[in-house]
């Protein structure tokens, strides 16, 4: 079976986020009020062959721990859907 | 004489001043591709700066499970020399050859200047021909550079004496800390000083010509850690 994996990668809370921060004051600009704690991450899809979902999530989180997210600065979360 | 390999991933942009500056220091010095798997009999080994698979992902993320990797991976558990360039010490951090991570600087602009940079430990082999305490001015040019540990690692640093330079003010024009590294925080090693990684560019100010020259302490350091390297 195929699944669609979504990984979405975040910097670590308590890591100063310049981009969330930028995007934050560029939205008060706008004129957007009551915005806060903006942070800005990264989301990736793939495929991904596995003969179930836990064994698709399992492997997806390889791929986070090994190269999608970085353990020192970032956590991910990993979201799985039949295809 | 000094063997040096400078590794070239795509997207090495610094490769070549690297090779330059190792030669001009008395190294035989050559590029190494980062599709081989045999470093030449290298004493020391420099990832270059650039930005290697275009900063995809991140910075060193793609780079570090280049094949030429693994053989540094083992170089350096022999004690071997590793120096970290920039990108090079992006690569360093991703691979675990050195702690902490180099993320988007404080301020999101890319920088490109000189920076004055404190020289705090004097005995690594990129740092050999310094004293503790010296001061270098030297150009840094980066977007991600900002060196974040967690506190615990950034105490063990300390501790351990791994904190190879820092930034520094040092008169009117220069700006300390580029970037917003945790403690000032331009390049560390790891304990035994063998693996050195540093944000600024210290190939790029050897001559003249480059505008400064205060860099060439750190490939004398490189050419003179031949006699240390003799040891193994």
């Amino acid at each position: 079976m195929t699944f669609r994996v979504h990984v979405r990668v975040m910097p670590r809370a308590g890591l100063l986020d310049p981009q969330g921060q930028a995007v934050e004051h560029a939205l008060a600009a706008l004129g957007f009020a009551g915005v806060s704690r903006v942070r800005v991450g990264r989301a990736i899809e793939l495929d991904v062959a596995a003969a179930s979902r836990d064994e698709a999530e399992a492997h997806a989180r390889q791929m986070c721990d090994r190269l999608l997210a970085n353990p020192v600065t970032e956590d991910y979360l990993v979201e799985v859907e039949e295809d | 004489m000094q063997r040096v390999a400078v590794l070239r991933f795509p997207g090495s942009n610094r490769d070549l001043d690297a090779l330059r500056a190792a030669e001009r220091a008395g190294c035989e010095a050559y590029f190494v591709w980062h599709r081989d798997t045999d470093l030449r009999a290298a004493d020391v080994v420099i990832l270059p700066g650039g930005f290697s698979y275009g900063d995809y992902l991140r910075s060193g993320a793609i780079a570090r499970f280049s094949p030429v990797m693994q053989a540094v991976e083992r170089h350096a558990a022999e004690g071997g020399a590793v120096i970290g360039i920039c990108n090079g010490f992006q690569i360093l951090c991703e691979a675990g050859l050195l702690p902490g991570a180099l993320v988007r600087n404080a301020r999101l602009s890319f920088v490109a200047k000189p920076v004055d940079l404190a020289i705090e430990r004097a005995d690594t082999v990129f740092t050999c021909a310094f004293e503790r305490g010296d001061r270098v001015r030297i150009p840094v040019a980066h977007g991600d550079g900002r060196f974040v540990a967690d506190p615990r690692t950034l105490d063990r640093l300390e501790a351990e004496d791994c904190v190879v330079v820092r930034y520094f003010t040092a008169g009117p024009g220069i700006e300390p800390n580029p970037n917003g590294s945790d403690r000032n925080i331009a390049g560390i090693c790891n304990p035994a000083g063998t693996i050195v990684g540093l944000m600024p560019h210290p190939e790029n100010a050897i001559d003249p010509l480059q505008g400064a020259e205060g860099g060439r302490g750190f490939f004398t350091s490189l050419a003179a850690w031949q006699s240390l390297a003799g040891r193994r």
